[in-house]
């Protein structure tokens, strides 16, 4: 794998300039996730949602690269038709440089209104690099809850008030749902482990067909921490395994990061405004019902990487 | 030479896509488009195009891959009908106002609810304002030779804009006609070869396509964007004047179709597979002595207002047949422009607006012949005999406040 101080000098395909907010981990990592495309062309596709309006605001663009938006619910599909253009073009001779695809969505465009697109797209097996940012809820239009938001979770409309603690129900297993396609690469990752993403990426961009990585993109709005904060939540929510970092790729389950002392889900929740009212004695039930899924999908994937044939 | 085939609508349509052979195609199969894309598969699956054909889980995806493909720089088609034309419906604007020259076959089905497989205008009349231009058929051979033109038409640069090229859902779909179609060779340099003038697939030029638009830009996008449509008349002339001379068709393309209208006193205005039996209707009045007529509308968006209006200029009582509903308007949608198409003119004439067809409902040759005779009297009156008719509906179902 490349190292960070060569990678450095290599050309951005996501400029400064764009208008994240302060302390967002979706630029950070998206940069260097498109520095491992290596020495092809790439295009983007962006769903709408934080990454792609904040990217694109007419007549800026921040991408060098070439990146596309069409819809909030189709980037998968969308970039199955780039991808077939690609391929297309290629084989009658009309475009002779070599190419990778990534499409993105945030958990709204992907978990929720995405789900059918990306499924269709990773089915058809289509060479492409789909990553979820994963930011807890529908983060651009100000925190609603999606079928990612962890239980307990305040958000706009799920708000705490006398009869709600928050978000009811447990998040939605995405990335076995991703798994259960078996394509050849599926990956979850955090924003604090740069070394661990950027080789997934690199993977990613490597194998023949879909791939899929999850990214846990901690959110200084919607979570409620200081700005300063975001890679030391992602790294509390790989200690708290309430965001394993693995990878399942061809069919073999790998656990990339195991913490040597698998710490309590409240230390994940203690920074986090959206979580704040959990601490109350009348919410305790909350956070062990938390803990017992953190625990029970924590056990599921060790066992699962445990008994996969190497 | 050209060949007579034995072909449906749905197979001429897939034949004039084999001629094409795009880059690529992105479908998903609905009652009736269904048989066009199976054939198209075939064609696919023996080697007779060389497509990438992307078969998606939905027509949102269709629509959206169709898109995708397009904005690589591939001519991509796809088709669809009904559901489909309204799942697709959030991604026709999109393709329109990325100025992508798509070109996809409706096979015009009636829209759910209640849920129905038959012909009706209902789909494509609900994505008239999505900025694609639209092409009505009659029969198997012009929506063979249409599928052609579109391209064309689409692909022009002062155009740039989508084509829904339409086909009446099983009557026009799935009958069998006699359909003349031209070699290869000639269809083939009529096409031309497609280069894209901005793709996303050069490496010495990235494109950023579908920015975000706040109320700077968006206004004067979305009117750059009309230029399309509002240059598109004269190619769509120039192209069917083409298409004429280089495979010496049997009709002259243009907006649409007039038939006896010289003279006529009384005229209907008709889309699709219905003006067949109206001609026929309009030859046996001629025979007898009625000064009768039709127009056909080809072209309907961009509609033909000015020319509409002339044709209509010394026609005392008119009929705009409407295969759709156009709830709480007066009337349905091409009723409302030709009566738009008037203002202004003097003399007008008597105007009446029939819906008729919904859900795949027959039309005859003696409904047809009904309108006319409605005409006559209303001529007489001097004011019509029916504002809004409904044809073939049964007894008691008319509804009320219905003059």
């Amino acid at each position: 794998m490349a190292k960070l101080k060569d990678l450095v000098m290599e050309p951005e395909h996501l400029s400064p300039g764009h208008r994240l907010c302060p302390g967002c981990g979706v630029p950070a990592f998206m940069r260097l996730a498109l520095h491992m495309a290596g020495k092809n062309n790439v295009v983007v596709c962006g769903a709408t949602g934080c990454l792609e309006v904040s990217s694109t605001i007419f007549p800026y663009t921040a991408w060098n690269c070439s990146f596309i938006h069409n819809a909030f619910e189709n980037a998968a599909a969308t970039m199955s038709g780039v991808e077939t253009a690609y391929r297309a073009l290629s084989k009658r001779g009309k475009v002779k440089a070599p190419y990778k695809f990534l499409a993105f969505g945030g958990d709204g465009g992907t978990y929720d209104i995405g789900l059918q697109s990306l499924s269709g797209a990773m089915e058809r097996g289509h060479n492409m690099v789909y990553v979820c940012y994963d930011n807890e809820a529908y983060q651009n239009t100000g925190n609603q809850r999606s079928s990612s938001t962890p239980m307990g979770s305040n958000t706009t409309t799920t708000p705490v008030g006398k009869n709600s603690y928050g978000r009811k129900g447990f998040r939605k297993d995405l990335t076995g749902i991703l798994i259960a396609h078996h394509i050849p690469y599926v990956a979850q990752a955090t924003v604090d482990n740069w070394k661990d993403m950027m080789r997934k990426f690199e993977r990613a961009f490597e194998v023949e067909g879909p791939a899929f990585i999850n990214v846990l993109a901690p959110c200084v709005p919607g979570w409620k921490y200081d700005e300063k904060l975001t890679i030391e939540i992602s790294r509390l929510a790989a200690k708290t395994c309430f965001w394993p970092a693995f990878e399942v790729d061809n069919g073999k389950w790998k656990l990339n990061y195991k913490p040597k002392e698998k710490l309590p889900v409240e230390e994940f929740l203690k920074p986090q405004g959206r979580f704040r009212h959990l601490f109350r004695p009348e919410n305790r039930h909350v956070i062990d019902m938390l803990q017992a899924e953190v625990d029970e999908r924590w056990a599921d994937i060790v066992a699962r990487c445990e008994t996969s044939p190497s | 030479m050209p060949e007579l085939l034995a072909l449906t609508g749905n197979d001429a349509v897939a034949y004039a896509m084999k001629q094409i052979n795009p880059d690529v195609v992105a479908a998903y199969p609905i009652t009736p488009q269904t048989s066009l894309m199976q054939k198209f598969a075939d064609y696919v699956a023996d080697g007779e195009v060389d497509t990438e054909l992307v078969l998606v889980e939905s027509e949102h995806s269709a629509m959206s891959a169709t898109l995708g493909s397009q904005a690589a720089g591939a001519r991509s088609m796809t088709a669809t009908s009904a559901c489909g034309l309204a799942l697709m419906w959030e991604i026709l604007g999109i393709t329109s106002a990325y100025r992508l020259p798509v070109v996809m076959p409706v096979v015009n089905r009636a829209l759910s609810g209640p849920i129905n497989i038959q012909g009706d205008h209902s789909d494509t009349m609900g994505a008239r304002d999505c900025g694609w231009i639209q092409i009505f058929s009659e029969n198997a051979q012009e929506a063979y030779e249409n599928t052609l033109q579109a391209i064309r038409i689409a692909e022009h640069p002062d155009v740039l804009t989508p084509i829904m090229v339409t086909l009446d859902g099983f009557i026009i779909s799935h009958g069998l006609e006699t359909v003349k179609v031209y070699d290869d060779a000639p269809v083939k340099k009529f096409l031309r070869d497609y280069q894209a003038r901005y793709t996303l697939l050069d490496p010495s030029k990235p494109l950023t396509l579908g920015a975000l638009d706040f109320s700077d830009y968006y206004f004067e996008h979305k009117v750059s964007q009309l230029q399309g449509m509002l240059k598109s008349p004269q190619v769509i002339l120039d192209v069917g004047k083409e298409f004429y001379k280089t495979f010496d068709g049997d009709c002259c393309y243009g907006f649409y179709e007039a038939h006896e209208m010289k003279d006529a006193e009384m005229a209907v205005i008709v889309l699709g597979s219905t003006a067949g039996a109206t001609r026929m209707v309009v030859d046996d009045l001629r025979s007898r002595g009625v000064a009768a007529g039709m127009i056909k509308i080809r072209s309907y968006r961009p509609f033909p207002y000015d020319e509409i209006a002339r044709e209509l200029a010394n026609v005392k009582a008119v009929a705009v047949l409407d295969r759709s509903i156009a709830y709480g308007a007066d009337g349905g949608p091409v009723h409302g422009d030709v009566r738009a198409a008037l203002y202004g003119k003097h003399p007008v004439p008597v105007m009446s607006n029939y819906i008729y067809g919904l859900g795949g409902k027959p039309i005859d040759m003696e409904h047809i012949m009904g309108v006319f005779d409605d005409l006559k009297e209303s001529i007489v009156k001097g004011h019509p005999k029916r504002r809004v008719g409904y044809i073939n509906l049964k007894e008691g179902n008319t509804p009320s406040l219905v003059g």
